[in-house]
Formats: C-alpha cells, structure tokens, sequence
C-alpha cells in the first residue's frame, strides 16, 4: 500500500515508521524541513535509507501533495497541528483524488464528531483522553 | 437580517461597522485576544471573544439564527470550515467567504463554498480591465446562476472586423451587450458594425469563451468557429 501522511509531529511520525516497518510505501509531508529528524532511526540511518519519502511542503498547496504522490496515495492520513487544515486537506484527498481511504485527526470532540457524520473517518485524541480519564478517575 | 462576521481582523471590523450603520444586527468573532479588546471598545456587545471555528462559540453567537455569515480571517482553512458548518450544519441561508491565497481558490470551490472572494483576484481584474493587451477579460462571474460578462479587444483582422452585430455568428447562449469605442460605450443595434480596436462587453453562458476569443480576438487561421 502507497500511504500519504501529512504532518510530521508525534503521531505523523510513529505511524510513518510503523507502517514502513510493515512494508508500506510510505510518503511523509511537512511544512517544516526540520521535522524530518523525528523519521531518522539514529544517527546513521536516514528515514530514506530505510526506503520512506519526505516533501517539505504546504498541505493547501496542491503541487506540494501531487509531489508527495498524492494521486497514488492508497492511504491519506491529515495529522497536522491545525484541525481546520487537517478538515480541509482531508477533504481534497478524498473528494478531488479520490484516495480510497482517508483518516482525520481531529483534536476539537464537537468537529471531530460532525464530520465523522459527514462521512470523514477522524480520530479524536482528546475524545479518547476524556474517556480514558473517566473510566480511570470515575470506576469505583 | 443578522449577520455573523468570523474575523475582526481590517476587513471584519469594517464590515460590521458598515452593517450596524445601515441597521443590520451583527455579532463579530475574534479569537484574538488583544485585538478582541481594541475592536470591543468600539463595537461593544457586539463583538464576541473565541474561535469561530468551534461549533459552541457560533452557537452561542446564535448561528442557528443567522441570515448570513462571512467568513474573513486570515486563514483559508477557517473560513472554508467556518463556511462549511455554517451552511451544512446549521442551515445558514448565505454565505460569503474570504480567499487570502488565491491559490485556494479552486479548495472553496470544489467545497462548494460561494461566493468566495479574493482580493488579489479582483485586484488582478482592475488590472486586467486597465491593460487590455490581455485579450479577453472576465467582469463578472455568477457561478451558480451560470452566467458571466466578460469584455476583449477586436483585434485587427479577426472575423468580426467590419460585420453589423446582426451578422456576426455567436454561438448560442452569448449576446453583445455594449461596445466601447473612443472612451465612450453604448448598447450596439443589430445594424452598428464592429471595428477593430473596440471594446466588447458580451454576457454569456460559461465555457464558450474560447469560440467568443475565436471570433472577435483571432487572426490567425485557427478561427475557424
């Protein structure tokens, strides 16, 4: 599978790696040319050593995602710091692309849960960070 | 009519305080703090403090009563998610939005977010309309109703040259609404003629602009429309 995922931070990262580790093609997209050393296993083994992609890019510019490989794309992951542009982006890979199977990272509940209605596939960490507390803070 | 404004940014502010001179109800929205303080010295309660992007900031704006909202922040993926919610979510009849990078333009449109206006692009077609070596100009684009005005240059040698108006082939769904001659425009009779180096206003339906270029701004062989 030929798997796009804009947004290098935390979570664009570690599921970079893993889905490389898995044997994926995988495509890593960030504004920032510095995030690409979350990729790097250490100091001797570069993320395109291992056989990922990296563009430095702006996710709204479409000549930025075609670059990334956006028109192959199986797989489209928005996980920028920006709910909005995370909504938007993900919405052209899926309506302009049309990339099979699109996942939103969303961090507001009431948006995530909206455009999950809309038919996005978002995740919501927040939401699983309430609920995680709840059971732990409010189970006898 | 009530009127939520997402951005009190230059273009915010000036909006509602021209909405709230001419009557309008209007509630602004910034999320910026510092700024929200300067522009509620002027606007008061009219000004709220948040994030138009979160659904409970333009809930409690009361977006489930608005008649229009416009979306001018400085950011093209607020106001497209702004709009967005505002029309799907909460039935918000009218909806104008900002386009900061006219680049984005295509995004708010493919979103089916009307009217979008960008600034540098009406700028450009002011320009446009001063420098006519660019041919074929478009004045005015009503995207839903599938209308457009566009005006360009008779180019000496092209088909129209010497023709009444009555004579020329448009194709169907265009029509010669003015032609500006010497400075001075009027509404042609079918018998006036056309001559090179007039200015000619055409309304029509989008998509014939090539055969419209072919007739009045060709000169080569290639026009054979």
């Amino acid at each position: 599978m030929f798997i796009l995922i804009v947004g290098c931070g935390r979570v664009g990262s570690a599921v970079a790696k893993s889905a490389l580790d898995a044997g994926h093609e995988v495509s890593v997209m960030d504004i920032d040319p510095l995030s690409h050393i979350r990729l790097d296993r250490d100091e001797t083994s570069t993320w395109e050593d291992a056989g990922g992609r990296f563009t430095v890019g702006t996710a709204l510019e479409v000549d930025g995602l075609i670059e990334a490989g956006i028109e192959q794309a199986n797989v489209f992951m928005a996980a920028t710091s920006g709910d909005n542009t995370n909504l938007v982006i993900s919405q052209i890979a899926q309506r302009r692309f049309n990339v099979p199977r699109v996942v939103v990272r969303v961090a507001d509940p009431a948006r995530a849960a909206w455009y999950a209605e809309q038919g996005l596939q978002t995740i919501c960490p927040t939401q699983v960070a309430i609920e995680q507390a709840e059971q732990v803070l409010l189970t006898p | 009519m009530y009127v939520i404004i997402a951005g009190a940014g230059k273009v915010g502010w000036n909006l509602a305080r021209e909405l709230i001179a001419k009557d309008r109800e209007v509630t602004l929205i910034e999320s910026d703090h510092d700024r929200f303080r300067v522009v509620e010295q002027e606007l008061e309660h009219a000004v709220q403090y948040g994030d138009a992007s979160e659904l409970w900031v333009l809930e409690r704006a009361g977006i489930q009563r608005a008649d229009l909202v416009i979306a001018v922040t400085g950011d093209d993926e607020d106001n497209i998610l702004i709009s967005q919610v505002a029309k799907k979510k909460y039935g918000v009849q009218r909806i104008v939005a900002r386009v900061n990078n006219p680049r984005n333009l295509t995004h708010f449109k493919m979103l089916g977010i009307q009217p979008a206006v960008s600034a540098t692009d009406l700028i450009l077609r002011l320009i446009e309309h001063e420098v006519p070596e660019y041919g074929l100009v478009q004045l005015l684009a009503l995207e839903e109703e599938h209308l457009e005005i566009i005006e360009l240059e008779v180019l000496e040698g092209s088909l129209v040259v010497g023709r009444q108006v009555q004579e020329i082939a448009l194709p169907e769904g265009s029509l010669v609404i003015s032609v500006l001659r010497a400075g001075r425009g009027f509404v042609p009779k079918p018998s006036d003629t056309v001559a090179s180096g007039d200015q000619v206003l055409l309304i029509l339906d989008p998509g014939l602009e090539s055969e419209i270029t072919a007739l009045f701004a060709s000169t080569g062989a290639g026009a054979s429309a």
